[in-house]
């Protein structure tokens, strides 16, 4: 057993993990944060990305303890209390979702990708989210969602 | 799916890693570990350790010394991606790159892992044979550096002992007048390739064809040199009866299996197609088209 301790949306979850518990596991099952979906597990659907010092990765491909010490930011991290994030607000407006399944992966990869590039093409989206996998929405709006958020997180900047 | 259990170690320097490497020969490095969890999961691998490497520093970098692009062991895929060096100079390296599962598995993923794995259908293995690479293996003894024709041994194998690390990856720095292309197919964002191809060339002051690698991608246990039609187009101007000839001996000499990708007709059809488009990509790129 390993204790780790790993930061997620700003407060700090330890536990003694087996070093085979994947990263998303030690979301769901210890900090008891759901809003990450284990989706494929086998490292193509994109549902459980998360970001790990900012930067997307898929947590059913990474041990928790590799994790330790590092900050982590899941869907339940966008929202400022009740007020939504650009992303979800985007999400909602323009109808990117149907079961919803994919959105907590799909958004997380949006808002990093919107950091990098904030005024981005269609096609530009279509590459990004190319590792998020949607059975539901054919991603037209998808898309449509990522480029409003686009626009609101240019007003704001 | 939950992996067999397994010690893990993170040492923070390459002789900590080693000394465990040492005692424990069944052990496996984790570098991205975007080939190695998921065999994990699906017990097709079962290490008794696993020793990540991720927080030894100064292994993480992409910088030009001594007529080498020189990669170290932890550079990540989107490091590549994002790389104006990269994209500007090493044209088929950035093209394999893009073409490297999704961009979030890219954002763990690193090329020395992507060779150090030695899965036939890794695309940068056939990259680094036509680029005519190297790569250093540090074990106790110090580094040592093999060519890339000498590395690949075979499915999953490679010359790396069991308590070695591969911690940089040589490109040969680019001549004037160069070029290179990847073509792969694959069925959807992510999927192994159907076939790849990989060409990399430069021309002489004439304008004939003065070196060139070509090699394929999952067509057989392991990346494989084209070695015949590097032979049919050395030497000529890279025209079309050249070309012809250069893409039906990869047709030949590919060994493709049937699978749900295809039958092996169709596969060696298809090295055939993308080896002209390999080949008139690069031709484009060194004469400055």
């Amino acid at each position: 057993m390993a204790n780790v301790t790993i930061n997620i949306n700003g407060a700090d979850y330890s536990g003694d993990v087996e070093p085979r518990l994947l990263l998303t596991h030690f979301i769901r099952d210890t900090a008891e944060l759901t809003g990450t979906h284990t989706g494929c597990d086998t490292t193509s659907c994109g549902a459980c990305t998360v970001l790990i010092d900012g930067v997307p990765i898929k947590s059913c491909t990474m041990f928790a303890v590799q994790a330790n010490g590092k900050k982590i930011q899941t869907v339940e991290g966008l929202a400022n209390g009740a007020a939504l994030h650009p992303i979800q607000e985007a999400f909602r407006e323009k109808h990117g979702l149907q079961c919803g399944f994919c959105t907590p992966g799909m958004m997380l990869t949006s808002v990093a990708f919107l950091k990098k590039n904030p005024n981005p093409t269609e096609e530009e989206i279509r590459w990004a989210i190319s590792g998020n996998l949607c059975r539901c929405t054919g991603y037209v709006n998808i898309v449509e969602a990522i480029q409003y958020a686009g626009e609101k997180m240019r007003e704001s900047a | 799916m939950i992996p067999a259990q397994f010690q893990y170690a993170a040492p923070a320097s390459i002789a900590d890693a080693l000394a465990l490497l040492q005692s424990n020969p069944d052990a496996k490095i984790l570098s991205g570990g975007q080939s190695l969890i998921p065999l994990m999961k699906f017990r097709l691998a079962q290490p008794a350790m696993v020793v990540d490497i991720n927080n030894i520093a100064d292994l993480d970098y992409i910088r030009e010394a001594d007529g080498w692009l020189k990669i170290g062991a932890l550079t990540r895929e989107s490091a590549l991606e994002d790389s104006t060096l990269v994209r500007e100079k090493y044209p088929l390296l950035y093209e394999t790159t893009l073409n490297v599962a999704d961009p979030i598995v890219r954002n763990r993923a690193t090329l020395a892992g992507n060779l150090a794995h030695a899965d036939p259908a890794n695309d940068h293995p056939a990259t680094m044979l036509a680029y005519r690479a190297q790569v250093v293996a540090t074990g106790a003894g110090g580094n040592r550096t093999i060519a890339i024709d000498d590395f690949f041994t075979g499915l999953f194998s490679t010359a790396l002992a069991s308590d070695e690390i591969l911690t940089e990856v040589q490109i040969p720095a680019p001549k004037t007048n160069s070029g290179g292309a990847y073509m792969k197919l694959e069925r959807k964002v992510g999927d192994f390739a159907t076939a790849g191809v990989a060409v990399q060339l430069n021309l002489d002051a004439a304008g004939s064809i003065e070196q060139i690698g070509i090699a394929f991608t999952n067509v057989g246990l392991q990346a494989i040199r084209g070695a015949r039609s590097e032979a049919a187009l050395r030497g000529t101007s890279g025209n079309a009866v050249a070309v012809e000839a250069a893409a039906k001996f990869a047709q030949e000499d590919c060994e493709p299996n049937a699978d749900l990708r295809g039958s092996v007709e169709y596969k060696r059809n298809l090295v055939r197609v993308l080896t002209t488009r390999a080949i008139s990509s690069a031709l484009a790129k060194a004469r400055g088209a």
